[in-house]
């Protein structure tokens, strides 16, 4: 993703930023796939923890429907709202500056999160590797945190060119550990029936499969932030259905060929546990290539998706100072490297924190408990998107089909992962929320005050109907 | 409808309003974590005899373990540590009301913020 802001004009004037159109639906893969990745890695055998191995394969398909369904809803409404920003744009243009204003902090948060739990995930494995008594992952999460975010902050072109070419690394790396386990013969390395079996494959009912659809989240997370490349491609029409169907298409089949492998290889209660089902799988081929293979694509995958969700997350916090939801202290622009450098900044010491205080669990639920409530929003976008400007009134780059089948599945699927969540951490979703709630009335009663009232609203559509 | 001037925001406006959201962020991160709020309810079913057998784990299963460096009584621990799903009603339906409320609130309130957007920005026409 290539971004050229230009350094910050004064504050009256309204800090303005120009981005080059240049990316392709190749460069909107390797976006969306780059921050998803490292959940085959790690995160997703959560689920098997809840609810057992099948109902992880059961929530990698259900939850890849409701991941198709944020993919179809978002490349129509980002192919017509064609602004940076993603769906904080989005909800800009259709719902209002509030709703935005909660968009842009779901989304700052889903992706420092992840930042989080990338950067611990990395720390472990290294730490699991050498081997050495008393190393802990603390240097190595730090290290991780303050380099990438110095990457940012000197430019994105090339650290953002690199994690293309270490996705698809990370990517190869599962599909050459799937066929180096002859997955079409059962009993030689892969022995599915014997470690899932009637007896266990859900050993905690359906309950358990629903209680699995929190983690089943983390197969797919992060592919909506395609859309922050809106402003950048040379085509959104084309790119961005393209760039994110085949990001989705893609990960489901990884995340299938992950779960085939992983639960033929090791027993559920081990699956549910460890932080590396993929790079264990490679042990446990006896192959030394393989295993060292899945360790190299494990820490690469992790370095793809941090770096990725820094660049997010600094562009939607810089945002929000753009538009004056927050002061306009974050959306000065650094006069040499053109990069949102305030909000890098300020976000590196909180992704620090929490990855000192927070456990990898704790911190891949905080970013799905973000996702979630995003999703939950998109699903009501869409039907007021086509309730405010019908089809024909306005003219729409993609236009996704059996509306509002794909808005009623996602909200369901929403609801569902709401319960799920409930069962493990209700408390911290109740406190999360009550934070929204709180920082919404702070907004609307106060900070909305600095907000240009017309200006939120850039692109050139009719009056909305109902307005 | 006259075009809306928001007011500059002084330099120690913007400085508190920073420690505003800061200070929002860890405290409702952090608190529940501090608090030991976060997790689900796991407990050890403890058994007296550890054995693969006694732990359902038929010889694939403990060829597999033994692999990973685990014995019955290292991987007890781990094979026992089960969920206990119990819906806990007052806590759930303060979790629905919570986000009803919320997803609510946020809807109105911008729908009225939305409006002064609309009527500035097609006015002007």
């Amino acid at each position: 993703m290539t971004i050229a802001l230009e350094p910050a004009a004064p504050a009256a004037q309204g800090d303005r930023v120009s981005l080059l159109r240049v990316l392709g639906p190749a460069h909107v893969w390797a976006l969306g796939v780059g921050i998803v990745l490292v959940g085959e890695f790690t995160g997703w055998n959560f689920s098997a923890d809840k609810g057992g191995a099948l109902a992880a394969l059961i929530v990698c398909w259900v939850v890849g429907l409701l991941y198709t369904s944020v993919a179809m809803i978002d490349s129509e409404v980002t192919s017509t709202v064609a602004a940076a920003g993603g769906q904080y744009a989005q909800a800009k243009h259709i719902v209002g500056p509030l709703m935005a204003f909660n968009v842009a902090l779901f989304l700052v948060f889903a992706y420092t999160m992840l930042e989080v739990s990338d950067a611990i995930l990395l720390g472990d494995t290294i730490v699991a590797k050498a081997g050495v008594e008393g190393l802990t992952h603390n240097s190595f999460i730090a290290a991780t945190i303050v380099v990438l975010a110095w990457l940012n902050y000197r430019g994105v072109l090339m650290t953002l060119n690199v994690n293309f070419v270490i996705t698809a690394v990370a990517y190869i790396s599962i599909v050459i550990l799937f066929f180096s386990v002859s997955p079409w013969t059962q009993g030689a390395v892969l022995k599915l029936n014997e470690l899932v079996t009637p007896g266990n494959a859900l050993p905690y009912g359906w309950i358990g499969v629903i209680a699995a659809f929190q983690f089943g989240i983390w197969y797919y997370l992060g592919i909506e932030g395609t859309t922050q490349a809106a402003e950048e491609v040379r085509s959104p029409a084309r790119s961005l259905p393209y760039g994110t169907m085949a990001g989705m298409i893609t990960l489901l089949i990884a995340a299938a060929m992950t779960w085939y492998v992983c639960a033929s290889m090791m027993p559920w209660e081990y699956l549910g546990i460890t932080y590396y089902p993929l790079w264990d799988a490679g042990k446990l081929t006896g192959s030394p290539l393989l295993e060292n293979l899945l360790f190299v694509a494990t820490l690469l995958a992790a370095m793809a998706s941090a770096n990725g969700c820094i660049n997010d997350a600094a562009r939607a916090w810089f945002s929000l100072g753009r538009d004056r939801y927050l002061p306009t202290w974050f959306s000065a622009v650094h006069p040499r490297y053109r990069t949102p450098y305030r909000s890098i900044l300020f976000l590196l010491p909180i992704a620090l924190a929490f990855a000192f205080i927070a456990d990898l669990n704790q911190a891949i639920t905080f970013s799905i408990l973000s996702g979630v409530l995003q999703y939950t929003f998109m699903s009501i976008n869409i039907i007021m998107f086509r309730k405010k400007w019908p089809l024909g009134s306005i003219r729409r780059g993609y236009t996704h089909p059996f509306h509002p089948i794909p808005a009623i599945v996602l909200f369901c699927l929403c609801v569902v992962t709401f319960f799920a969540i409930f069962l493990g951490f209700g408390s911290q979703l109740i406190a999360m929320v009550a934070f929204y709630f709180l920082i919404s009335l702070w907004f609307h009663f106060y900070r909305y005050k600095f907000v240009r009232r017309g200006d939120q609203f850039t692109m050139p559509w009719p009056k909305p109907q109902g307005y | 409808m006259s075009r809306y001037t928001p007011p500059e925001q002084s330099k120690a406006g913007q400085v508190f309003d920073i420690a505003v959201v800061v200070v929002a962020i860890f405290v409702a991160l952090w608190l529940p974590l501090k608090l030991g709020l976060a997790g689900a309810a796991k407990s050890i079913d403890a058994l007296d005899a550890k054995t693969w057998e006694a732990l359902g784990q038929n010889p694939t299963m403990a060829s597999i373990w033994e692999k990973l460096g685990y014995t019955p009584e290292t991987a007890h621990d781990i094979i026992q540590n089960r969920f206990h799903y119990v819906i806990d009603w007052p806590t759930l339906i303060i979790m629905a009301a919570v986000l009803i409320g919320y997803f609510v609130f946020l809807f109105r309130a911008s729908d009225r913020e939305y409006r002064d957007v609309i009527n500035e920005k097609f006015d002007d026409k």
